[in-house]
């Protein structure tokens, strides 16, 4: 059951192979028995997941089901969920139990998924490793020496252990793409503004997107259908009509535009991923695409200007946490200050603490246009670079990490781990949609093929990214989970 | 030395919207704590601003009606910092590109003199919660804080003035000029009690004849007309001592203490926060098309000094009674539907100024309140204007109408017989039987040289009108007393 794709688990839950109680159990046993080596949730929902279970069981029996009917669903823990921990990966919100729903998962439950529970994450989204989680670190299911990923590392690591057939991440630098590369799932950056924030616990709102990660392009677009489109309560999501994303997904590809920026094939890239990826591009051209270089010059800007920008958007965001009115309380304060001061320097661990010092700086009076203003300028001239290339080209194609999943515990310089998302923050900057595919492994970590679309292209990237699937197989592998065989 | 004052003015509006700035939850005023602060109140994980359209279009109003640039875009940024009942831990304001660009207001000067004060610009932002400092106590007793956050998210229009006020009285009249627009545009209910204007006044001294001006002292959150012009006094008074003296007047936020009358020294500049202003991300630059502009230009209602200029050109009123009238938009209406109702504008202005504002400050009323609806008044007019009754029983009528006595001046002239009677024959036999009662005067009358006997005739008048219980028509009774007296002559 836990091998089947989204599209596949629908396809059988309508024809009445099992229902959606027999496939929510499966998946529970699974997170039961091998959950504790991956530590890939922070919340299980056990008995709300049975009821949705039964609740979709029912609607189907009314005749009244749809395509995500009693599909099961991990939800990355930054999303509110009504009456359900909601933690943001943070001892700061360990005891927050949300009073709403995010707008996603709204439209998650309307479409009568069932929630498995929340799924780890880098605290407040902020890491590439899942390192930073207070609740600790999540392995890697195809090598447990190995990281899944971040921030979205749960959630991916929960779909490629068959723990969850799909899951919902969020992206504000990388955040789904690169997890999906490392742990060999396909993960779906919308455009910024396409998807509901109402409800995501924010980090950098400029740059925080949500999005689908499951096994496959075609399990993405079935995903968007239901959570793309407007929202009113969040003022930067765009009310634009939302096409069938799946309704594209077979279209040939003779004569698709590839263009390559050469910035994404230099210094730092691990040669194997090289080979991966380039390999994944021949694929393409025997589909009948044509392949170019381009230049996205001001590539080499994007991570400082994203350190700048994500930060100073996180310190203000961040605020709120201030042992008020919810989170955590430091014990016995002796006045105002004292509250502040201990609740947040216990409430937040140390890469939440150097992102809001560095925003708090960049802010600050005299600094503020040295540093915001002028990497708000560098914003502009990456997202040109971006709008340039779309001219020439219908996709742009590279790795999504320079390396494979590098070893738990391998990052300890924070400007390294910043480094690794060199491909994926311009996307987040110039707000374009992104999607990384798996492509190969490096040993028994696998490779993430990364395809950009110019913005609301994710009809497009969904197709590009199916055909691909329709052509290899690297998408199908499955980890061998030690616990599994025990 | 002589000293010239330099005062400049912030004032917050609170905008009479249904609905907060960027949530839904309700305005009202008084609401038990925190049962008007939804999850976007209380700044939960997650929740997003969605800005209110009503804010906006309100804020135009005021700009146009000062005469003000509207720009094409405007910016909400964040202020940020902590305090607990800020509960996001910042403020959504307009730093760098408000709603409201240059403007100005005209004030009236004492002289009578018109002055007009530059408005620098006008921006929308949210309102914090209260902190309760008072009847919180935890178990053991101590005291503790309570914070509501009814009141967070408020919108509210801050109305940034240049430095162009010179004294106390100029700033209490810009100040009573701002609340005359904002209450006409019905962009808010001005209550200052309610808190729903409150200002922070800059107030500096220098040399007369000094270009340069002095350093100034900011005096926040002063909540009264009274109280603007009692702070600035005394602050002034502090600083000019303080020059003299060889001292030097710091920058700084100092609060007034009406209790004391006396300002005091909040935090110096070097205290001062870094507010970090940036960006809202989470809400789009305002852009408004000139249509929009358009539109709302021509819904404005009809401006304090527009109304001044009509009550005195078209209905020929005073300039002084045009101005009391026009100042406040509730006067403004109560006396134009008196006027609509008995067609006489300078009736209408007398009564209302006359009769009606004695008792409601004997009261202490707002005009809203009066217990006597503008259309009574009018119908009471009318009947004074047709000789129904006369001035003595119109006051009568009207005491009656206040103190809730009958519900029209028709009835309780009815009722209390106060009909004037103008029938010659009825008031001949009432001025018959007096001068047979009276017998003595008649003859002081009778001996009293022709030009003193003016004066000796109101004696017989006052009896008549007393026969009458009030209710003769005093030129009659008057003309067919002095007729019959100089027969008898």
């Amino acid at each position: 059951m836990h091998d089947k794709t989204l599209t596949e688990l629908s396809a059988s839950l309508a024809a009445g192979e099992f229902t959606s109680r027999e496939l929510t159990e499966h998946q529970l046993g699974r997170i039961e028995r091998l959950d504790g080596a991956l530590n890939s949730f922070i919340t299980v929902t056990p008995d709300a997941a049975r009821e949705a279970a039964d609740h979709a069981d029912a609607t189907r029996a009314r005749g009244d089901a749809g395509p995500l009917t009693g599909l099961p669903v991990a939800i990355k823990d930054l999303f509110c969920t009504d009456g359900v921990l909601t933690t943001a990966g943070s001892r700061m919100l360990a005891n927050f139990v949300a009073p709403y729903d995010a707008g996603v998962v709204e439209r998650l439950k309307a479409a009568g998924t069932v929630s498995l529970g929340k799924a780890n994450l880098d605290e407040f989204a902020m890491g590439s490793s899942n390192e930073n989680s207070a609740f600790g670190a999540v392995k890697n299911p195809w090598d447990s020496t190995a990281v899944p990923g971040g921030s979205s590392g749960g959630s991916a690591a929960a779909v490629a252990a068959g723990l969850a057939p799909a899951a919902l991440g969020t992206d504000t630098g990388g955040s789904i793409r690169q997890p999906a590369a490392f742990c060999g799932i396909t993960g779906l950056k919308p455009t910024y503004g396409r998807v509901s924030r109402w409800g995501i616990i924010a980090y950098a709102s400029s740059l925080d997107q949500a999005g689908p990660m499951a096994r496959t392009a075609e399990d993405c677009a079935l995903l968007m259908n239901t959570i793309a489109g407007h929202d009113a309560r969040d003022s930067t999501c765009v009310a634009r009509g939302v096409p069938d994303y799946t309704a594209e997904l077979t279209a040939p590809l003779a004569g698709l535009k590839i263009g390559l920026p050469k910035e994404y094939f230099g210094d730092g890239l691990d040669p194997a991923v090289e080979a991966a990826v380039r390999e994944a591009v021949t694929v393409y051209e025997s589909l009948g695409a044509t392949v170019r270089e381009v230049s996205l010059p001001h590539t080499h800007y994007a991570v400082p200007a994203y350190y700048v920008i994500a930060p100073a958007e996180a310190s203000s965001n961040l605020s709120r946490y201030d042992g008020v009115r919810f989170g955590h309380r430091c014990e016995n304060p002796s006045d105002l200050v004292d509250l502040y001061k201990r609740s947040r320097a216990e409430g937040f661990g140390d890469e939440v603490q150097r992102r809001i010092l560095i925003g708090t700086h960049t802010l600050s009076e005299g600094f503020f246009d040295a540093y915001y203003k002028k990497a708000q300028q560098v914003r502009r001239l990456i997202r040109q670079d971006f709008l340039d290339a779309f001219q020439d080209v219908d996709v742009l194609m590279g790795p999504t990490s320079p390396t494979p999943a590098f070893d738990l515990g391998a990052q300890k310089d924070p400007v390294s781990m910043y480094l690794q998302d060199i491909y994926t923050i311009a996307v987040n900057l110039a707000g374009i949609p992104g999607i990384s595919v798996p492509a190969g492994f490096v040993g028994k970590r696998p490779v993430g093929l990364q395809i950009l679309g110019t913005h609301f292209a994710e009809q497009r990237l969904l197709n590009v990214a199916h055909r691909f699937q329709q052509a290899t197989d690297w998408h199908l592998r499955r980890p061998e989970l030690a616990e599994e065989n025990a | 030395m002589q000293w010239e004052t330099v005062i400049g003015l912030e004032v917050h509006v609170q905008l009479a919207t249904q609905s907060k700035i960027f949530s839904g939850a309700s305005t009202a005023f008084g609401a038990e704590p925190n049962t008007q602060a939804c999850a976007m109140d209380l700044g939960l994980p997650g929740v997003l601003p969605v800005l209110n359209e009503q804010a906006v279009a309100m804020a135009v109003q005021f700009g146009l009606a000062i005469h003000a640039e509207i720009p094409e875009v405007s910016v909400f940024d964040r202020k940020n910092y902590f305090y607990p009942d800020l509960p996001k831990g910042y403020q959504t304001s307009q730093m760098y590109d408000p709603i409201v660009g240059p403007g100005e207001v005209e004030i009236t000067l004492e002289d009578g003199a018109a002055k007009r004060i530059r408005v620098h610009h006008a921006h929308l932002e949210e309102d914090a919660g209260k902190s309760l400092h008072e009847t919180f106590t935890d178990d053991t007793g101590r005291a503790m804080t309570g914070i509501d956050l009814n009141r967070a998210g408020t919108p509210l229009l801050e109305i940034v003035s240049e430095p162009d006020m010179r004294s106390a009285k100029e700033a209490a009249a810009y100040l009573k000029s701002i609340h005359s627009i904002v209450t006409y545009l019905g962009i808010s209910d001005g209550n200052m009690a309610e808190g729903s204007m409150r200002c922070d006044v800059n107030v500096s001294v220098r040399p007369k004849g000094q270009a340069e001006f002095g350093t100034r002292a900011e005096i926040k959150n002063v909540n009264s007309f009274r109280f603007v012009e009692r702070a600035i006094e005394f602050e002034v008074e502090r600083q000019i001592e303080l020059i003299e003296d060889g001292g030097k007047v710091v920058q700084e936020t100092r609060l007034f203490d009406p209790d004391r009358d006396e300002t005091r020294s909040m935090r110096t500049k070097e205290e001062a926060n870094d507010y970090r202003y940036f960006p809202c991300p989470d809400l789009l630059p305002v852009v408004l098309d000139a249509a929009y502009v358009d539109h709302l230009r021509e819904t404005l209602p009809e401006l304090p000094d527009e109304k001044r200029a009509r009550f005195q050109n078209a209905l020929g009123l005073s300039a002084y009674d045009a101005g009391v009238l026009a100042a406040s938009r509730e006067t403004a209406e109560y006396f134009e539907a008196v006027k609509a109702t008995c067609g006489d504008a300078k009736q209408a202005a007398n009564w209302v100024q006359g009769e009606l504002s004695g008792a409601l400050n004997r009261e202490g009323l707002a005009i809203q309140d009066s217990p006597i609806p503008a259309t009574r008044l009018g119908e009471l007019i009318c009947r004074v204007m047709d000789d129904t009754i006369n001035g003595k029983a119109a006051k009568q009528v009207f005491q009656a109408l206040w103190n809730g006595q009958g519900a029209s001046a028709d009835e309780v002239i009815e009722a209390k017989g106060l009909k004037q009677v103008t029938d010659t024959g009825a008031i001949e036999a009432m001025i018959d039987q007096v001068i047979a009662d009276s017998p003595a005067q008649v003859a002081q009358y009778r001996d009293a040289e022709p030009d003193k006997r003016g004066k000796m005739i109101g004696y017989f008048v006052g009896q008549v009108m007393k026969a009458s219980r009030g209710t003769a028509n005093p030129q009659q009774v008057n003309a067919l007393l002095k007729e019959k007296l100089d027969a008898l002559c």
